[in-house]
């Protein structure tokens, strides 16, 4: 469902140019879980970020679905990453203000259709925080929040999940937590992709893709 | 996204910041509130002088002196010249046609007294046309007479106020008052008229003959030894006839006052129209700079909204990023901040009209000297300050939006 070929990502630092990723090909089928490593600036964000529309790569062709994304519009790119995607972040990115529930309601408001509050309660109780729907992040655990933006991520019904150090702020219970509620997605059909420079993380999943120096090692 | 979803985001992280909200709003609460009332006092001031010359009588001129040097509506600014008109001037000009009457006065303040009561009021000698002229209806008693004229009987006729003022309750026909020490009888009570002239009341009023207020109470001559009129007024039939009757006074008052074809009138001649014109013009001017002035602080505080709405972009930066990572479009993005920056205005708008309703009904019932300012609040004011308040919001709220909205989904999500 996934296919780059020979993606580039360079970065204008002034007169120089940085190359985040060069010329990357990789497919990844659906049902897959996925992780890419490598060590920080090897470019494994830049590509998560490309892969997930959240960035569009300088050169070569990403088509997602057979369709070729780098071509589409700003608006076009929001729409994928509302329906095909859903993003869990290191640092959560949840909005502080809101409830545990209104974040999880957040795709719902931008995609439209349903019953957004059953949905996202639905999504929650998914992660284990039925209980937790009106406490606000600032309320919760590193581990309760990192699941509270899983449910956020799950609750379009994406195709795909696309995780960047999701386990990068948390204790070792949590991550196992969030590793397995990932593993159970995948099991659920939903394609994984996860950036980890954690090894144990990487053994769990069927392909690892290597990065250094924005190239791929081993596929 | 409908439009009630973003209008909840934008009430809500609003609520968010209450306090810094509200010292936004505050801004165009100030701004709006001052020009309504500021308008309206200005209004208000323009009805009053209007409905005061109404009172005093529409399609009057007044013929007064001035000094043939200066000449024009200057020259009776200033006043302090030499009066040159006569009562034989005015009862020249009672022939000319489409005049129905002419009143001659002469104006001084005095202290009137009466048992223990004091009270200063304007004294008007004139002749009885004055009450045909000037619109005063006769209360109780009666107007004097030419025979008053003739005889330079001390009577007075009372306005309404300085009636009530000494004599309460009282029938004051009949009884007697002091002016300048000298006793005079009262012969009629003129019916209150309201309204107000340079903060006077047209009530503060005694009217005596004007040969009695010439030989007994303020004596002044003319520079050919005449007894002096300071002002002739003149009721004319109709608006129309005005210009030509303007004209036949002029001809008729430089004969008799011998003036060479070359030298300047030694008097003018003001129609009630151009007065009212030049008050209107006056206060229009007036409430104009004082919307001008309330403009500003409603400037100022549409800055305000750009530059909250402006922090408020950077400050949630990431909250953009998250908002487009999960699917927010360009669009979804400025129509929450721009909404927030109408939400804004429009409630500080709102409010503004409110408060500045409700401080022009509270100058309203201040009474300066007697006489209520009644502001007038009126729809266009009202419609010109929502508009005003609903652009500004929106246009201190377009570049702060764009900018939010132009954000790159991943360079807000690293941002901070």
């Amino acid at each position: 469902m996934i296919k780059l070929e020979n993606i580039s990502k360079v970065y204008r630092m002034g007169e120089v140019e940085v190359y985040a990723l060069k010329g990357v090909s990789l497919t990844i089928n659906q049902g897959e879980m996925v992780s890419i490593i490598g060590a920080s600036g090897s470019g494994k964000s830049t590509l998560l970020h490309i892969i997930g529309c959240l960035d569009r790569p300088t050169s070569g062709r990403y088509l997602l679905d057979g369709v070729d994304v780098s071509q589409l519009s700003d608006d076009k790119l929001a729409e994928m990453r509302n329906k095909k995607f859903g993003f869990v972040f290191q640092d959560f990115n949840l909005l502080s203000r809101a409830t545990a529930l209104a974040n999880v309601e957040l795709p719902l408001i931008y995609g439209g259709g349903g019953d957004k509050h059953q949905k996202a309660t639905e999504a929650l109780e998914r992660v284990g925080l039925g209980g937790r729907a009106r406490h606000k992040p600032t309320e919760l655990s590193g581990g309760e929040q990192q699941r509270v933006a899983i449910a956020r991520a799950l609750v379009n019904s994406p195709p795909l999940i696309l995780a960047d150090e999701p386990t990068g702020n948390l204790d070792s219970a949590s991550t196992k937590e969030i590793i397995s509620i990932f593993r159970q997605l995948n099991e659920d059909g939903i394609t994984v992709v996860i950036v980890t420079h954690e090894a144990d993380i990487a053994a769990q999943t069927q392909h690892v893709i290597r990065l250094r120096d924005g190239e791929i090692v081993i596929q | 996204m409908k439009l009630f979803e973003s209008l909840t985001i934008a009430i809500r992280s609003l609520l968010a910041n209450k306090l810094r909200s509200a010292l936004t709003m505050l801004g165009v609460i100030i701004g709006v509130g001052a020009v309504i009332t500021l308008m309206s006092v200005g209004r208000g001031a323009q009805a009053a002088i209007t409905s005061t010359f109404e009172k005093m009588g529409t399609n009057l001129l007044y013929v007064m002196s001035t000094s043939s040097e200066e000449g024009g509506m200057m020259a009776i600014q200033y006043g302090s010249t030499t009066p040159n008109l006569t009562l034989e001037d005015a009862r020249a000009l009672e022939r000319i046609d489409s005049v129905t009457a002419v009143a001659s006065v002469n104006e001084n303040y005095v202290e009137v007294t009466a048992g223990g009561e004091s009270k200063a009021a304007i004294i008007h000698g004139a002749t009885p046309e004055y009450q045909q002229v000037y619109n005063y209806s006769i209360a109780s008693g009666e107007f004097f007479s030419n025979r008053d004229i003739a005889s330079r009987n001390t009577v007075v006729v009372l306005g309404s106020k300085v009636a009530e003022d000494l004599f309460g309750d009282e029938d004051p026909v009949g009884q007697r008052v002091k002016i300048k020490g000298k006793r005079f009888d009262v012969i009629g009570v003129m019916a209150p008229k309201g309204g107000a002239m340079m903060g006077v009341s047209l009530d503060d009023i005694v009217v005596t003959p004007i040969t009695t207020f010439q030989a007994r109470l303020f004596t002044q001559q003319t520079t050919r030894g005449e007894d002096a009129v300071q002002t002739i007024a003149l009721q004319v039939a109709s608006a129309d006839a005005i210009d030509n009757v303007k004209g036949e006074i002029e001809t008729i008052l430089r004969k008799r006052h011998g003036i060479a074809a070359d030298e300047k009138n030694d008097f003018a001649i003001i129609s009630m129209e151009q007065m009212l014109g030049m008050f209107q013009q006056v206060l229009g001017i007036f409430t104009l700079v004082l919307g001008a002035i309330a403009s500003i602080s409603l400037l100022v505080g549409s800055i305000g909204i750009m530059n909250i709405m402006l922090v408020s972009v950077t400050e949630r930066t990431r909250e953009i990023g998250i908002r487009k990572a999960v699917g927010a479009k360009r669009r979804d993005i400025l129509v929450q901040f721009l909404l927030e920056a109408a939400v804004l205005s429009l409630l500080g708008g709102g409010i503004g009209i409110l408060g500045g309703w409700m401080l022009s009904l509270l100058i309203s019932l201040i009474n300066i000297g007697g006489i209520a300012l009644h502001s007038v609040v009126s729809l266009d004011i009202v419609v010109l300050a929502v508009t005003v308040s609903v652009f500004i919001g929106l246009a201190s709220g377009v570049y702060p939006a764009m900018r939010a909205a132009r954000l790159n989904p991943i360079d807000a999500l690293r941002y901070g």
